[in-house]
């Protein structure tokens, strides 16, 4: 279906497909060839966009075939109610039920189910602990494969049942190879360039590189060509020389200046966030200020960003920051 | 009669007055095959609604704009119930699900599920998917934005979702990541001016270049603001004249009336009385951040130079604090407090310096 996101159409389709992710790929391809039902919990972290939900889905559709895959794999994510009483009723009857290690068509398969959490992080503490003896009842029946971002938010007793893979970010060879990849199936002309641009703005998130790839191709349908300046666009990124102009507005130790230069930074719409971690990397290279100044101003970074993540007001924060570095700056 | 901000908003993508580029970018989105989720960001009164607007109609025609109220009642694990309103039309729906307040993961998880779950029932003559529109995202609590993720994904093939917010700061990244990011700036100042003398001419009135240009320059670059207020002139007065008192609202007024207090006079008696006027304000439902804001705004116009870059860090820590904080009538004083003895040490310094 063309109306399809590229980042359904273009998900792995099998362990093979999985780049960068060496060692869980060897594993699960030993798992899937021998076939003894050998098959460990998981518990898969890493960064989002690096590819845990992808790994287990293509591993699950591999072992058990497209056809008992509905009725092998339950997954839960956070978009459904996971609380302790799903975990006691809905896992564990789905659990219970021992399945045939035959399939319909005669080839044999694993005899055991898979459920999938998602997003385990966000599940609370109590729904975690009502996980655990589950987990080793019904070994014999059903595995778990737990995903998150964030190991700490796991407990202790839930890590040590299951094998961890840590997913790395991926390196940005594989990121431009799959990009050039899928621009190329889509018939879009765009140069290393863009290319380079894209992964710098991604972070090491494929699903984002791909969202951004895809949102490049629609909006810039017309010219043709994507360029890098198109991307930064899409991707929320201020240009150079807005930042330049913040700093400069901080030099002149106006007060009055910094307060109209936040003002008119809040109603163009730019996102306070990306407007302090872009200053952070600009004024990092900065040979003006010496690295006691530098240490000061960084340090205020630090605590305005967690106030942003926290709700705080971003004009207040953000001229609070300004007024700081105007006051290094002199 | 409705109010000019309503009156004369644009219905199409092709009779918006400013961004144009963006617009032509919207029509192209929604004429392509496949129409992505969108994360509309800017400031208030920038005209984030009117464009979501205008594309629906791109997208399915007239029918949006036959509205209906619906309601609808959820029950929460702790078996209260919540009613929440929607605006519907037969294509897409409206929800601003922070009226739930810490609810709203359960409006997200049932709501949002149901509509994304059921399929366009003809879809050879309308598009294949309906578009739900989600209003102040950044008040969603970090579960609910968590329960949005797969629910994005999942249901591509039935649902649109359009995101709406006025800073992406408190949207998580695992969302902003599924979205096309769309930014709108609010319009300048000259803009302003601009929309103000075409709808004054489009209601048969005359307005004078001049006026038009104060106006804009106090609306703070707020378009339905500036629309008001610019109503309001015409009620109070016309024909317009150039030296017109254009009123402000009374909030505005009875907050400088409340910084002028504050530098006059720092007592103990002083502060009971401003506390009256706080609690004042927050009984007429102005949000206690607007509150700061203004507050802030007054006070620094006031205060000596020295003395401004220490009294934004109290406010910024001050309302920092109100987020996580519950009675935000304890974080207004503090500050108000604070800069007191500020202000007050500063003073007996100085004079001590003239003698």
């Amino acid at each position: 279906m063309s109306t399809l996101p590229w980042i359904e159409k273009y998900r792995p389709k099998t362990v093979d497909d999985i780049s960068y992710q060496d060692e869980i790929v060897a594993v699960l391809k030993k798992i899937i060839s021998n076939d003894t039902g050998e098959f460990p919990n998981f518990l898969f972290y890493g960064p989002p966009g690096t590819g845990k939900t992808s790994t287990i889905l293509a591993a699950a559709r591999e072992l058990f075939g497209p056809e008992l895959m509905k009725s092998r794999v339950l997954e839960l994510n956070s978009s459904d109610e996971r609380g302790i009483n799903v975990i006691r009723e809905k896992v564990k009857t789905f659990a219970q039920f021992t399945p045939s290690g035959h399939r319909s068509d005669g080839k044999s398969c694993p005899p055991f189910k898979i459920v999938i959490l998602d997003e385990a992080d966000s599940m609370t503490s109590s729904a975690q602990a009502a996980l655990r003896r589950t987990m080793e009842k019904e070994s014999k029946t059903t595995r778990f494969c737990l995903i998150c971002n964030y190991i700490s938010r796991i407990i202790e007793p839930i890590t040590s049942r299951c094998s961890k893979f840590r997913f790395k970010p991926l390196s940005k060879d594989i990121l431009i190879q799959r990009l050039s990849f899928i621009a190329e199936k889509e018939n879009i002309a765009c140069d290393r360039d863009t290319l380079v641009t894209l992964v710098n703005c991604s972070e090491g998130d494929l699903r984002k590189a791909i969202t951004y790839l895809q949102c490049a191709s629609r909006l810039k349908l017309e010219s043709g060509c994507i360029k890098s300046s198109d991307v930064l666009e899409i991707a929320g990124i201020l240009k150079d020389d807005v930042i330049e102009k913040i700093l400069d507005t901080c030099s002149t130790g106006s007060f009055e200046k910094v307060e109209q230069c936040v003002q008119n930074l809040i109603f163009d719409g730019f996102s306070c966030n990306q407007i302090v971690t872009q200053l952070h990397d600009v004024l990092i290279e900065r040979h003006d200020l010496n690295d006691a100044k530098k240490a000061i101003i960084f340090e205020k970074i630090a605590c305005v960003d967690n106030d942003l993540i926290e709700g705080a007001d971003e004009y207040l924060q953000l001229l609070d920051l300004l007024v700081l570095i105007m006051k290094q700056m002199k | 009669m409705s109010l000019w901000c309503d009156k004369h908003r644009p219905k199409t993508l092709n009779t918006l007055d400013y961004h144009k580029e963006q617009a032509d970018q919207l029509k192209k989105l929604v004429h392509s095959e496949d129409f992505p989720h969108l994360l509309v960001y800017g400031p208030n009164g920038a005209g984030k609604k009117t464009r979501i607007m205008c594309s629906l109609k791109e997208l399915y025609g007239p029918g949006v704009e036959k509205l209906r109220i619906e309601r609808q009642q959820f029950e929460t694990p702790s078996k209260k119930t919540i009613e929440m309103t929607t605006l519907a039309s037969n294509y897409h729906i409206e929800i601003n699900a922070s009226d739930a307040g810490i609810y709203d993961r359960i409006v997200i998880q049932e709501m949002i599920k149901t509509i994304a779950q059921t399929n366009q029932l003809d879809a050879q003559t309308q598009k294949s998917f309906k578009v739900i529109v989600l209003t102040e995202v950044d008040k969603l609590t970090k579960d609910a934005q968590h329960a949005l993720r797969r629910t994005m994904e999942k249901y591509m093939n039935s649902c649109r979702l359009i995101l709406c917010c006025n800073s992406t700061s408190r949207v998580i990244p695992a969302v902003r990541s599924r979205c096309l990011s769309l930014r709108v700036p609010a319009p300048t100042a000259d803009q302003i001016a601009m929309i103000l003398k075409q709808t004054c001419k489009t209601e048969g009135l005359n307005l004078p270049q001049e006026l038009a240009n104060k106006i804009a320059l106090k609306s703070n670059r707020n378009l339905r603001r500036a629309l008001l207020m610019c109503e309001t002139a015409y009620v109070a007065h016309y024909p317009f004249t150039n030296d017109q008192e254009i009123s402000e609202p009374d909030w505005e007024l009875f907050l400088r009336e409340t910084a002028r207090q504050i530098v006059q006079q720092q007592s103990v008696d002083r502060i009971v009385q401003i506390r009256d006027r706080l609690y004042e304000l927050l009984c007429h439902c102005i949000p206690a951040d607007i509150i700061f804001k203004g507050l802030l705004k007054e006070l620094l116009t006031i205060c000596d130079g020295q003395l401004k870059p220490q009294i934004v860090e109290i406010a910024a820590d001050m309302e920092h604090k109100m987020n996580l904080g519950d009675k935000q009538i304890f974080y207004l004083e503090a500050f108000v407090v604070k800069f007191m003895s500020i202000y007050k040490k500063h003073l007996e310094f100085s004079l001590a310096g003239c003698i």
